[in-house]
């Protein structure tokens, strides 16, 4: 995973609120087996209307997604996640983001910097009135910053900020635990299910 | 002090605790059950062999083929190129890393959702994951289990372990007992619409009362099912007799000495009396009653006696705007009667009410009447052993004669990525879980309902409860 410390970019405002990610990207996206080239997918249905938001000229090119509350929810897809980071953003800013969507992005590189609603609100104004604002995210301080005066401080949880930081793979840092995880795997209890060998048959009960 | 029955089973689930320090290090769980379907696995996979990795527990691993599969023409390969070469894909991945794999045309094959807790593997106490939002599901059983993205489908399938932050512990009581012919798909849809789309945001639920005890396993399973619908972590409910009663014999069902061992300890996980939950919330059964969307997320809905809502008369305008936004899309008036919605299609299925109960609750109501004219039924079981079962129990036979198409097993108009799809502008009554713009069909329109109310609406051809057809 590349490493994140600081990203400075335009921003499109998304003046929609519960984003859920089968807008992100709809499930006929989901067919294939890459994990890239999900850019046609992103937004698709809403792609549809030559007013929004994303396909204003002004917009072209935006790094930063300012999006209302309870961005990401619903489905896990993580192509969700592909689909942005296609699309050419690195920053998704949000006053609630849907869990595992939240997650998704941890792992993949793309920064889910949650704020408070009035900072969105302003973020939307600014970016409304001039889209060429440049927009600055700095992970290390937690900060969002504009040139002429904007300022407001994110949240991320301190892990996800680590990795980000470090740009590190998450197996590896697991794998080097790997005997802790074989003595749990010692200790589990007997009745716990194996699906192999398979069982099956006629299931009497209902 | 004491401990929540989610608290209990992550505990037992440590494999290393996080170390607090700047890096606000997370704990690292392991994982007992690996779920795994063809639309989130396959760059998992593919990470693996790139890194050189194996899968390390072949034996803690199940895979099934839903999403994408047709329900009509199963002796035909699958249509969709893309399609196809994402099952193909599956089968390939399973075959070179040792996996068990339910296919097309297997008998154990079905909603992962729902092959899971008929085999037996989900069991109580256990933590589960799947590339899936709704693995929310086996939360009924008393499982911590929930959703993941791919990259944790890779991290489960290289260590059977994810690092995992502590979340928030939530109680939802449920007192009372639901009145006759008010189901939990009602009642999880009448909770969903009180706290709100995020308001199980960072939390782990618990849900528990009177009325969830008095809930059978497959009901619990669709009110556990639903919580990822507002932003929930998992959902869980305490293991009891019921629970036991519905795992004893299952295929996977421990046996013996160890089944006597695994229910002493089950009983014990259930949340201690001096346990404090982060948050509370109260839900009064006896006052639910029949409940329906209108809008475009799962938090959008009012009771069927009800109306569409007029947006006008939310004092928050980012509100407004939703509410006006969702109107558009389901090409609604404010004040309609949810009564006078016609819609085109109903479809009875998906992991939140494809069981073998549900199908037998839509042939209780249908049995004897038919569909409307106007209106088609998708009737889709959520396994093809519910299938069988349904079949031996004559309820294909009901279905039919009503006018209802009866489907092989699958994820079907739950979602959009399959043959079975909502038109442009077709409107269905579901008993699926999410009613997002597109969702079954790019422009289709989706109002979420229970199987009881399903059934009724075909016969109607409109909003309707089982109530309504008295004497019709």
């Amino acid at each position: 995973m590349e490493a994140f410390t600081t990203h400075t970019g335009t921003a499109v405002p998304l003046r929609r609120s519960s984003v859920d990610t089968d807008q992100i990207i709809p499930a006929e996206y989901l067919k294939r087996i890459t994990r890239t080239g999900f850019h046609d997918g992103l937004f698709a249905a809403w792609k549809a209307d030559p007013e929004f938001t994303l396909n204003r000229v002004e917009h072209r090119g935006a790094s930063i997604l300012v999006a209302g509350s309870d961005f990401g929810t619903g489905s896990s897809r993580e192509h969700a996640v592909w689909a942005l980071l296609d699309g050419g953003f690195r920053v998704v800013v949000s006053s609630r983001f849907g869990d595992i969507f939240c997650s998704n992005a941890g792992k993949s590189g793309l920064l889910t910097a949650q704020v408070h609603s009035d900072a969105v609100e302003e973020l939307w104004r600014r970016v409304e009135e001039e889209p060429s604002t440049l927009v600055t995210v700095d992970l290390n301080k937690r900060q969002i910053s504009t040139p002429l005066g904007f300022r407001a401080s994110f949240e991320i949880d301190d892990y996800t900020r680590w990795r980000l930081l470090e740009g590190l793979d998450d197996v590896d840092v697991t794998l080097s635990q790997a005997h802790e995880i074989s003595a749990h795997e010692d200790a589990r209890p007997p009745w716990h299910p194996r699906t192999l060998p398979a069982q099956t048959g006629e299931v009497g009960v209902w | 002090m004491g401990r929540t029955l989610a608290e209990k089973v992550w505990d037992e689930h440590v494999v290393r605790r996080g170390e607090v320090g700047a890096e606000g290090e997370p704990d690292l769980l392991y994982i007992d059950l690996h779920l795994v379907h063809e639309v989130t696995s396959p760059q998992a996979f593919e990470g693996l062999r790139l890194a050189g990795r194996t899968v390390r527990r072949p034996d803690l691993t199940l895979a099934t083929e839903d999403h994408n599969i047709p329900t009509t023409d199963l002796d035909q390969p699958i249509a969709d190129p893309v399609s196809r070469t994402q099952v193909e894909t599956l089968r390939l991945n399973c075959a070179e890393f040792g996996i068990r794999l339910h296919s097309l045309g297997d008998a154990d094959q079905g909603i992962v959702h729902v092959v899971g807790p008929q085999l037996g593997l989900t069991q109580p106490g256990t933590t589960v994951v799947c590339g899936d939002s709704h693995t929310s599901t086996h939360g009924a059983f008393g499982a911590l289990a929930f959703g993941i993205g791919t990259s944790e489908v890779e991290h489960v399938l290289a260590t059977q372990t994810l690092p995992q932050s502590r979340p928030r512990t939530m109680a939802i009581t449920v007192d009372g007992t639901l009145p006759p012919g008010v189901s939990a798909k009602d009642m999880v849809l009448a909770l969903i619409a009180e706290v709100g789309i995020g308001g199980g945001q960072g939390y782990v639920v618990e849900y528990r009362g009177q009325a969830i005890r008095a809930l059978s396993m497959e009901a619990r399973m669709t009110i556990c099912n639903m919580s990822i619908e507002w932003g929930a972590k998992a959902g869980l409910i305490a293991p009891d007799d019921t629970t036991f009663d519905y795992l004893r014999g299952r295929p996977h069902a421990p046996r013996g000495a160890h089944w006597d061992a695994a229910v002493e300890h089950w009983r014990s996980l259930a949340t201690d009396e001096d346990a404090t939950f982060d948050r509370e919330v109260h839900l009064d059964a006896s006052a639910v009653t029949p409940f329906v969307t209108w809008g475009t997320n799962p938090a959008q809905g009012v009771p069927l006696s009800g109306s569409v809502p007029d947006p006008e008369t939310d004092a928050d305008e980012n509100e407004r705007a939703a509410v006006r936004h969702a109107l558009a899309y389901m090409d609604l008036q404010p004040g309609t009667p949810m009564r006078d919605i016609a819609v085109d299609t109903v479809f009875v299925g998906s992991c939140t009410n494809g069981r073998i109960e549900d199908l037998r609750a839509v042939a209780g109501v249908i049995a004897g009447r038919q569909v409307a004219a106007d209106t088609r039924m998708l009737v889709v079981p959520g396994s093809t052993r519910v299938l069988l079962q349904a079949e031996a129990e004559g309820l294909d036979v009901v279905f039919k004669q009503a006018g209802a198409e009866w489907r092989g097993a699958g994820c079907s108009m739950c979602l959009g990525m399959n043959p079975d799809q909502l038109l442009p502008g077709e409107r269905s009554a579901s008993t699926s879980n999410r009613n997002f713009e597109g969702r079954q069909g790019k422009g289709g329109r989706t109002h979420l309902v229970s199987p009881q109310v399903a059934a009724a609406t075909a016969v109607l051809g409109h909003l309707a409860a089982p109530s309504d057809l008295e004497g019709a």
